[in-house]
């Protein structure tokens, strides 16, 4: 679907992108990445907004440098941030975003109705987007990327700002999309849960590279085992000891911690580790590998586990 | 499939490609003002000139003692357009303003720029919005009048005599509309308020004209009209209809004045108008 081969992107002396070698496959595809990781700028580069100082991109395969224009007439953007035309109602907006993006303006206007439906806003479609709540310009942001029926969606943080039920109706739309509806699309997020519910593959960006991708499902299960851990004592220095050892950890509560024991070692290796350090473990439970997991051991501990 | 059917559904028409895209822009833009009831209703004040003019032709052409001092001439047309240059100031403040800087604001440009709509047709389809609207209270009023003037008069004497005169109509319009159209909507991309904007152009058309007036007045000369993007036009606007230039600057000056407010303005829009602004 999108290929990126060794791009970079600068800005100023700043390096947003270094030398990106990544390759998106067809289906839903969760971008992941704590703010500032470049998610948004691989984007942005791929719809021709920012031009990379080195390397070449592809979409649809498509060489984006040459053939901007075709690129997106095939897919769809939601933005991040608050974007609408001013003055227009949202259903008008929506088939005007239709007739921009190609389609004849009777089936722009038709389209614009069953979108506006499909993402929940039948009911408003007459109403100025400038009316709309937070959470009902996130959908109009979807429906105006989704009227032309692209072949590919690009969904930048498509949850923001959105309250716990609308994020959940949101999730299910772009699940529903990517599943059910057979639309590939690629979801940049800083937030776990939402890449986890609606896509099947990741890629795990941070200062600018690609620390980590694949399968989630894969992800999660091929990099060892995780535990549940509480003990009595230091425990920012026992969570240093681990990682010296190459047990990645990181605190979830108080006194809990979760440890990610690497493939060919075992709980038996923390327990010798508490002893050594004179710390006693109060619990310790097996549990069920996170999107998280992989998420930290990505940032914090280079991948180990999964690249 | 019946408009209540809430699912998704993949599209099965036939897309075209965007070749016209700013055509849809212009369409959009401008059925969005003339929707709006204030821009109607100075639309149609900016037409009460016209209605007086071709009465003024119709009596002069009909009742032959009227004819003496309302006979139409070249300088008949020169005065009317003149004339409509307030009409021209408050639709490109009124239309103008807002054009790129609403879109701005709303951070509509991304949502353009990530549709098969280049740069230049963004621009374009914007500028054509303002075009249109001021071509249709100078060129069209323009030649309905001279069309006026044949059908009143039921023959072509006038035209024939005056035969550059369409030509010169159309070329005054099109130089007025072309820089005035230009510069307003490099303005509108530099804010993302239209008020501002409005004051912004407002305010560089009178003070170049206050300055031009106030240098005149200290050197008793006319040659720093270039000063003053209104005396520049009229003074071009004089060349065009063949009359001996208002002022003293040479015609080339001011005709290169224009021009540079156009290139100056082209630039503008080629640094502001991007899908993404980037703060280095």
């Amino acid at each position: 679907m999108v290929a990126l081969d060794d791009v970079s992107v600068v800005y100023g002396k700043n390096e947003a992108l270094s030398r990106v070698a990544v390759q998106f496959p067809p289906g839903a595809v969760g971008l992941l990445g704590p703010n500032g990781a470049g998610k948004s700028t691989m984007i942005k580069a791929l719809l021709g907004f920012v031009i990379p100082t080195h390397g070449e991109m592809r979409v649809l395969g498509l060489d984006v440098r040459h053939k901007a224009s075709e690129i997106r007439a095939r897919i769809g953007y939601m933005p991040e941030n608050d974007s609408h035309i001013p003055g227009m109602n949202a259903v008008t907006f929506v088939a005007y975003c239709g007739q921009l993006s190609g389609l004849p303006p009777v089936d722009a206007m038709q389209r614009a109705h069953e979108v506006l439906y499909y993402v929940g806003l039948g009911e408003a479609r007459y109403r100025k987007v400038e009316t709309y709540s937070t959470g009902m310009k996130q959908r109009i942001k979807l429906a105006q990327a989704l009227v032309h029926d692209p072949d590919l969606l690009f969904l930048d943080e498509p949850t923001n700002g959105m309250d716990p039920k609308g994020r959940d109706e949101m999730l299910a739309l772009i699940h529903d999309l990517g599943h059910n509806k057979r639309v590939n699309l690629i979801l940049c997020s800083h937030l776990l849960p939402d890449v986890e519910h609606a896509c099947d593959h990741v890629i795990v960006m941070d200062k600018g590279r690609v620390a980590t991708q694949g399968p989630i499902a894969t992800l999660k299960g091929s990099g060892g085992s995780v535990f549940e851990l509480r003990i009595k004592g230091d425990l920012p220095r026992f969570v240093e000891v681990l990682r010296g050892e190459g047990l990645e950890a990181h605190g979830t509560d108080e006194d809990v911690m979760r440890v990610l024991v690497p493939a060919g070692r075992s709980a038996r290796d923390v327990f010798a580790l508490a002893a050594t350090q004179g710390m006693q473990v109060r619990h310790l439970r097996p549990s069920v590998p996170t999107l998280e997991d992989v998420f930290i051991d990505a940032i914090e501990g280079g991948g180990r586990a999964h690249s | 499939m019946p408009i209540h059917d809430q699912s998704y559904r993949r599209y099965t028409g036939e897309k075209r490609p965007v070749r016209s895209a700013w055509l849809v822009i212009a369409r959009a833009g401008l059925m969005d003002f003339l929707r709006r009831r204030a821009f109607l209703a100075l639309l149609i004040i900016a037409w009460i000139p016209f209605i007086v003019r071709a009465s003024q032709l119709f009596l002069a052409t009909n009742f032959s003692q009227a004819a003496t001092f309302l006979e139409a001439t070249p300088q008949t047309f020169r005065d009317f357009l003149s004339q409509q240059s307030i009409f021209v100031f408050l639709i490109t403040v009124y239309v103008g303003s807002g054009l790129i800087a609403n879109d701005r604001r709303a951070n509509a440009l991304q949502l353009y720029l990530s549709k098969p709509v280049t740069r230049a047709e963004y621009i374009l389809g914007k500028m054509s919005i303002l075009a249109v609207l001021l071509l249709a209270v100078t060129w069209l009023p323009g030649i309905l009048l001279l069309l006026l003037q044949i059908a009143f008069s039921g023959s072509f004497t006038f035209i024939k005599a005056n035969s550059s005169l369409i030509a010169s109509v159309t070329l005054y319009c099109a130089l007025t509309v072309l820089v005035i159209t230009f510069g307003m909507t490099a303005l509108s991309s530099l804010s993302r308020s239209s008020r501002f904007v409005g004051i912004l152009f407002a305010g560089l058309l009178i003070f170049s004209d206050a300055m031009f007036n106030a240098l005149r007045f200290i050197t008793g000369s006319t040659a720093i009209s270039w000063v003053s993007v209104q005396a520049s036009l009229d003074q071009v606007g004089d060349l065009i209809f063949r009359q001996t230039p208002r002022h003293q600057t040479p015609v080339a000056v001011s005709f290169l004045v224009l021009m540079a407010v156009i290139v100056v303005s082209a630039s503008v829009l080629e640094r502001r108008v991007r899908g993404v602004e980037v703060v280095a």
